[in-house]
C-alpha cells in the first residue's frame, strides 16, 4: 500500500487504539470500580459492576473521607494561592522585564531559581515551627507561593516584554500613576498568561500531597489529596478500592472542569510560554 | 533592602539621563521598586532561607529525641553514607528522571506528530491524552496499582499473575513508564508549539527537493524542534527529581527500597524523627539537582544557538 493513504487510514486508527488503550482502560476501571460493592471490588477488573452501587459508595467516599472538609481545607489554601502567585508575580515581572540594570537581572534570575531548585522542605518546617505558622494554612499558603512564584514571574517577564512600551507611554503621558497603569494596562493585557498560570498553578497545588503532609499534616485542616491517603492507607485491613475510585473521580472533576471552561486560553497559553 | 531601593532609584538617573533615550532615566519612577519587593520577600522568606537553612542543619542533631540542637558535623551524613541510603537514593533518583523524561518525551512526540494538523478529530483527542495531566499525581499511582497488582485488573485480562510491581529491577521502570504516562500530555503540546512555530516554506522547498516524510522530519522537523526539545527535557529531567506522589501510590518505595528516591526517603525518615537526617539527604537532593540542571541548560542552550 502507498504510505501516504496508509497514513491516511492508519493514523486515526492508531490514535483511537492509542486513546482507548492507554487513556480509556484506566479511566474505565475507576468508573467501574467506584460503582461496584466491596466484595466486586477487592480485586479490581475491567468487568461491569455485577450489582450496581455507585450511589451508595460517592455517599461513603464523601462521609468517610470527610469529603466536604478536605474540599473546603483545598480551596481555603489554594486559592489564596494562586492569587498571591499571579498578583505578587505580575508586579514582580513588570519591575523586572521594563527595567535594565545589574541589579534588577541579579534579582530576576534570583527570583526564577525556584524554576530549577527544588525547595527545602524539611527546613521549611523548622523555619515555619519558629514563625509559629507550622500546621497552619497561612504557613501552607506562603510555601505554595513561594514555590510557584519563579513560574509565574519567568512566563509574566516574557510576555510583558512583548508588550509595546508604547502603551504604557499613552497612559502616562495622559497623567495615570505607576499604581494606574499597573492595574489597568498591564494586568489587562497579560490575561492570557494569568489563564495559564491559574491553571498550572491550581493543578499543582490541588493536587499536591508532599508538601501538604509535611506542613499541614493530618488532622482538621487536611487537604483532598491528604484525605485521599488516609482512605487509601486503610486498604491495609479492608481492601475499600469502590471508595479509592469514588473519591479519585469526585477529586479530579473540578480540575477537569476548570479545564474544559479555559481550555483554548491554557492551551494557547501553555505553548506560547515554553517555546521562544 | 532600604539600602538597595535607594541605590538603583539613584542609578539611572546618574547613567541614564546622558543617554537622552528618554525612557530609561526615568525607569525608577515608572516602574518602582515596591512593586517587586512583595514577590522577593515571599520567594526569599520560603524558598530561598529554608534552602540556604539547609546547608547548616544536616550538620546537626536536630531530632524529635533531643531538646536541643547541637553542632554534630559530618555525622548525619556518614550515617546515610554508611547503610548505603544515600548512594541507592541517588542511583534511584537519577535512573527514575533519566527513564521518566524519556518516556514522557517520547510519548509527548509521537502523540503530537499523531495529532499536529488542527482538524476536530485531532482537537479532541489531544483534549484525552491531556487527562493524565489534570488527574492527581497520588490518584494516577492508585489507578495503576488497581490496573498493576497481582490481583489487580491487567492479570485478569491477560490470565497472567505477574507481579508487575514487585520486581526489584524492573519495578521503577514501571513506575517511571506511569510518570511519562501522567505528563505526556504536558509534553504533547509543547511539542504541538513547537511543530507549528515550524515555517510552512521551509517545510514546502524540503518536499520541492524530494525529501520524503521520514527526511523531512530528520533533516528539518526535528533540528527546529530543539528549543521545545530544551524545555520539555529540562523540565521533565529536574521535576522527576522531585517526584514523590507516584511513587507512593504504586510501591511506597518498595520492592526492597528499590524505589525509593530522595522524596520518598526523606518522608520516611522525618515521619521517624530524624531530622537532621532527612535535612541532610534534601541537600543532597539539592546539590544533585544543581549539578544536572547546569550543564544540561548550559549544554541544550547552546545547541538551540548552533542551529
Amino acid at each position: 500500500m502507498n504510505p501516504a493513504v496508509a497514513w491516511r487510514y492508519g493514523r486515526p486508527a492508531l490514535v483511537l487504539l492509542l486513546a482507548g488503550l492507554a487513556v480509556g482502560v484506566p479511566l474505565w476501571l475507576v468508573a467501574v470500580t467506584s460503582a461496584k460493592p466491596q466484595a466486586e471490588a477487592i480485586k479490581p477488573n475491567l468487568d461491569l459492576p455485577r450489582h450496581w452501587q455507585p450511589g451508595s459508595n460517592y455517599e461513603d467516599a464523601v462521609s468517610q473521607g470527610e469529603m466536604l472538609r478536605g474540599f473546603v481545607n483545598s480551596l481555603l489554601v489554594v486559592v489564596p494561592s494562586v492569587v498571591l502567585v499571579l498578583l505578587l508575580g505580575a508586579g514582580a515581572a513588570w519591575v523586572f522585564a521594563r527595567r535594565k540594570s545589574k541589579l534588577v537581572s541579579a534579582a530576576y534570575a534570583l527570583c526564577i531559581s525556584g524554576l530549577l531548585l527544588p525547595p527545602a522542605v524539611i527546613t521549611i518546617v523548622m523555619e515555619l515551627r519558629q514563625l509559629g505558622l507550622a500546621n497552619t494554612r497561612p504557613g501552607m499558603i506562603a510555601v505554595y507561593t513561594g514555590m510557584y512564584l519563579s513560574t509565574s514571574i519567568f512566563f509574566m517577564t516574557g510576555f510583558i516584554r512583548a508588550i509595546p512600551m508604547e502603551l504604557e507611554e499613552a497612559a502616562r503621558i495622559d497623567g495615570a500613576k505607576p499604581a494606574r497603569i499597573f492595574l489597568r494596562i498591564v494586568l489587562p493585557l497579560l490575561r492570557p498568561v494569568i489563564a495559564t498560570a491559574t491553571i498550572m498553578v491550581m493543578l499543582y497545588a490541588w493536587s499536591d500531597i508532599f508538601y501538604a503532609f509535611f506542613i499541614l499534616g493530618g488532622g482538621d485542616r487536611a487537604t483532598l489529596p491528604l484525605n485521599l491517603y488516609q482512605v487509601a492507607s486503610a486498604q491495609l485491613y479492608l481492601n475499600n478500592w469502590h471508595l479509592v475510585f469514588a473519591y479519585v473521580v469526585v477529586m479530579s472533576l473540578p480540575m477537569v472542569a476548570v479545564f474544559l471552561v479555559g481550555q483554548r486560553k491554557i492551551v494557547s497559553g501553555i505553548t506560547s510560554g515554553a517555546v521562544k | 533592602m532600604a539600602d538597595t531601593v535607594v541605590r538603583t532609584r539613584k542609578q539611572p538617573s546618574a547613567q541614564g539621563a546622558p543617554k537622552g533615550v528618554g525612557r530609561l532615566p526615568r525607569a525608577a519612577v515608572h516602574h518602582p521598586w515596591w512593586f517587586a519587593l512583595p514577590a522577593i520577600v515571599v520567594f526569599a522568606g520560603f524558598f530561598l532561607v529554608p534552602n540556604l537553612l539547609n546547608f547548616y542543619y544536616p550538620f546537626t542533631n536536630w531530632s524529635s529525641y533531643h531538646a536541643d540542637i547541637a553542632f554534630t558535623g559530618l555525622d548525619n551524613f556518614r550515617t546515610i553514607a554508611d547503610d548505603g541510603s544515600l548512594l541507592r537514593a541517588i542511583r534511584t533518583t537519577l535512573l527514575y528522571a533519566l527513564l521518566a523524561a524519556l518516556f514522557q518525551n517520547g510519548f509527548g512526540l509521537v502523540l503530537a506528530l499523531l495529532l499536529e494538523s488542527d482538524t476536530r478529530f485531532n482537537r479532541f483527542f489531544r483534549a484525552v491524552f491531556f487527562l493524565p495531566v489534570l488527574i492527581s499525581a497520588l490518584a494516577t499511582g492508585y489507578v495503576f496499582q488497581a490496573l498493576l497488582d497481582q490481583d489487580g485488573a491487567l492479570n485478569s485480562v491477560l490470565g497472567t499473575d505477574i507481579p508487575w510491581l514487585g520486581s526489584t529491577t524492573w519495578t521503577l521502570v514501571v513506575v517511571t513508564l506511569i510518570h511519562g504516562w501522567k505528563w505526556m500530555g504536558l509534553s504533547m503540546l509543547i511539542y504541538l508549539a513547537g511543530l507549528k512555530g515550524i515555517p510552512g516554506e521551509m517545510l514546502e522547498a524540503s518536499k520541492c527537493d524530494g525529501a520524503g516524510p521520514w527526511r523531512t522530519f530528520w533533516s528539518v522537523r526535528r533540528p527546529m524542534l530543539a528549543p521545545a526539545v530544551t524545555f520539555n527535557v529540562t523540565t521533565a529531567l529536574i521535576g522527576s527529581m522531585n517526584t514523590f506522589d507516584i511513587v507512593q501510590a504504586t510501591t511506597g518505595g518498595g520492592p526492597a527500597a528499590s524505589t525509593e528516591v530522595f522524596n520518598i526517603y526523606m518522608f520516611r525518615i522525618f515521619g521517624q524523627g530524624l531530622y537532621a537526617q532527612a535535612s541532610a539527604m534534601s541537600l543532597v537532593l539539592f546539590l544533585v539537582v544543581v549539578a544536572v540542571a547546569i550543564p544540561l541548560v548550559v549544554g541544550l542552550r547552546r545547541r538551540e544557538q548552533l542551529l
